[in-house]
């Protein structure tokens, strides 16, 4: 038939021109892209109340978790601290002499991941244990001073992780004359734990919201599938390709995704700021150098990427339900 | 151009739209379709357009059988046909330029080629100085002679249209027809479905009649033949 050779020429026609119509293709295709981004963006504007509740409800659900995030990883922050007060306590075999001790206490105050180093000689330990226990008279039925001699170790500061006081406590051990270290991280590692299950908690959270975030922008775009109705129709009448008729939809949804972290980011920042002040109090009371941070520049964009995705997402899902079966052959009329 | 092989349509209960309807119409024909409100006209033009799908038989456009055409290929296919239908479906949320230029804009025509192409087919309509107003401000036969801009602007090789003289008056309709008679000459294959029999013997062109589905004129054809049977 005719439109055989006219499909066979058409391609050749296309090699013939050669680059030219080609960026000229991939000039329209950008344009096209953009015009649509511009033209969604542009349609969320003129509905400013709207948009803005999708845009609240979605910043909501996006703010709770990731400050919830913050707030552990503050947290995390402050036992990080606390395990400065680890201390590493190494007992010396009872019949090691003192002069040995001392060598012992040097060589360890060498290492370069110790701070600082204090001996405390066996007649020393008894005394303040006397005076500590209220054992006195049992005390002094024991022929033998019973106690060792003991350094007290504090680690360095680069030291104060949970490997590095490990490593050092392996070097002690190994030492001639050393008979047992201890160290006392039982409440550190309580702690952990708890900010572990907290942060599954949270995580979990997350997901539930993030989900929610994506019903909720999935159903705000199938009302505007459903407004735009006969648009969709004749483009698909004409040919356009469902990658063409999706495409407003999707940037709909990243739009709306970008006005969501903007508003997260806001309530954030707002709640940050409300907050500093008591906490400044209460970690002052505590002594402690607990303070909650905010979003750095990273997790800011991070934040607004992810609120994109789950806006795009959202239209994907509502694209993929109302769009795709949606067939021009209701408006073709005749019936 | 267009050829039918015994295609019945079948919608889903027991009701028959198309039985076994044989026809073919070659390049630059221009074939009215007529027969009786359900005889099952839209329904043909729509198995052209493959917004339906036949139940048997095989609808062939342009050399290509639709009847195995993946989905995703259906665009391509509409790309070459041009679409007339009695409710014009403009879109009144844009200009008159913006509606016909739509076919381009989902090829992805450049813009510049755009501006030529779609001032052309409003110049061929006689619309050129309402491109820039919105279609609810024309009357019914511009808002028509729109939709026929908006049908031929990418140059198909194919045009249908249903009704597209419904509530026109005689003068307005046999302008309308010229136009069509014109991209018949230039190698179009025109397809009109019409209920106006004045206007059919008026242009004394070819005619398909359907009666309750069943092709009882004109069907006698091209198939594997040359000769136009008007
Ligand atoms: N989507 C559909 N589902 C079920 N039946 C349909 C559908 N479309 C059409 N029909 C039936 O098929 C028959 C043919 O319909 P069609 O629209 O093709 O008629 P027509 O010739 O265009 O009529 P008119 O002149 O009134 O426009 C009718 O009886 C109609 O009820
Ligand atoms: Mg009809």
């Amino acid at each position: 038939m005719a439109a055989d050779t006219r499909k066979k020429s058409q391609p050749a026609r296309g090699a013939n021109k050669a680059r030219s119509p080609w960026r000229e293709q991939a000039e329209s295709y950008f344009t096209h892209h953009r015009k649509v981004a511009e033209d969604s963006a542009r349609r969320l504007w003129r509905n400013p109340v709207a948009s803005l509740m999708t845009w609240t409800v979605m910043g909501v659900a996006l703010a709770l978790p990731v400050a919830l995030l913050l707030l552990l990883t503050s947290l995390q922050g402050v036992s990080a601290g606390w395990e400065s007060s680890a201390r590493v306590t190494a007992y010396i075999e009872l019949d090691v002499p003192l002069e040995r001790a001392r060598v012992l206490s040097n060589e360890i105050a060498g290492d370069g991941r110790v701070a600082s180093v204090e001996l405390v000689d066996r007649d020393q330990a008894l005394s303040e244990f006397r005076a500590s226990s209220g054992l006195e008279d049992a005390l002094d039925y024991l022929e033998d001073n019973p106690l060792p001699h003991t350094l007290l170790i504090t680690p360095e500061e680069g030291a104060r992780s949970t490997e590095g006081v490990e490593g050092l406590v392996r070097f002690v051990e190994g030492m001639e004359g050393v008979e047992r270290v201890q160290v006392d991280l039982g409440w550190l590692q309580r702690l952990n734990a708890m900010t572990d299950l907290l942060a599954r908690a949270v995580w979990a959270l997350a997901i539930l919201l993030a989900a929610a975030v994506v019903l909720v922008i999935g159903n705000t775009v199938r009302l505007s599938i459903e407004s735009r109705r006969d648009e969709i129709l004749v483009a698909k009448l004409v040919g356009g390709t469902d990658s063409f008729v999706r495409r407003p939809f999707l940037y709909t949804g990243a739009w709306f995704g970008l006005g969501g972290g903007i508003v997260a980011l806001i309530l954030l920042q707002l709640s940050l700021w409300w907050l500093s002040g008591p906490i400044e109090r209460l970690a002052g009371l505590y002594r402690s150098d607990f303070s909650l941070d905010g979003l750095q520049f990273d997790g800011a964009l991070a934040l607004i990427i992810v609120a994109m995705l789950l806006g795009w997402l959202g239209a994907w899902v509502a694209v993929k339900r109302h769009l795709d079966d949606m067939e021009p052959g209701d408006i073709a009329g005749g019936r | 151009m267009i050829e039918f092989r015994q295609v019945t349509k079948r919608y889903d209960s027991d009701h028959t739209a198309l039985r076994q309807v044989n026809f073919g119409l070659e390049r630059g024909e221009l074939a009215f379709l007529t027969g009786h409100s359900g005889a099952g006209k839209s329904t043909l033009l729509k198995l052209i357009m493959v917004m339906e799908r036949p139940s048997a038989g095989e609808v062939v456009v342009g050399g290509q059988v639709l009847n195995r055409l993946p989905r995703r290929q259906i665009p391509y296919i509409r790309r070459h046909i041009g679409v007339v239908f009695q409710n014009h479906q403009l879109l009144f949320d844009r200009t008159v330029f913006d509606n016909v230029a739509m076919p381009l804009e989902v090829m992805g025509a450049s813009p510049r080629d755009t501006g030529r192409r779609v001032r052309a087919a409003l110049d061929k309509v006689g619309l050129l100085q309402k491109e820039k107003m919105n279609p609810m401000q024309l009357s019914g036969g511009e808002q028509q002679r729109v939709g026929i801009a908006r049908a031929v602007v990418n140059k198909p090789p194919v045009l249908l249209a249903d009704e597209p003289t419904g509530n026109l008056d005689p003068a307005l309709s046999a302008d309308i027809m010229n136009l069509f008679g014109q991209f018949s000459q230039v190698g179009v294959t025109v397809l009109i479905a019409t209920h106006d029999i004045a206007l059919i013997n008026e242009m004394g062109r070819r005619t398909l009649k359907l009666d309750h589905g069943r092709l009882v004129t004109g069907g006698t054809s091209v198939i594997g033949g040359g000769a136009s049977g008007r």
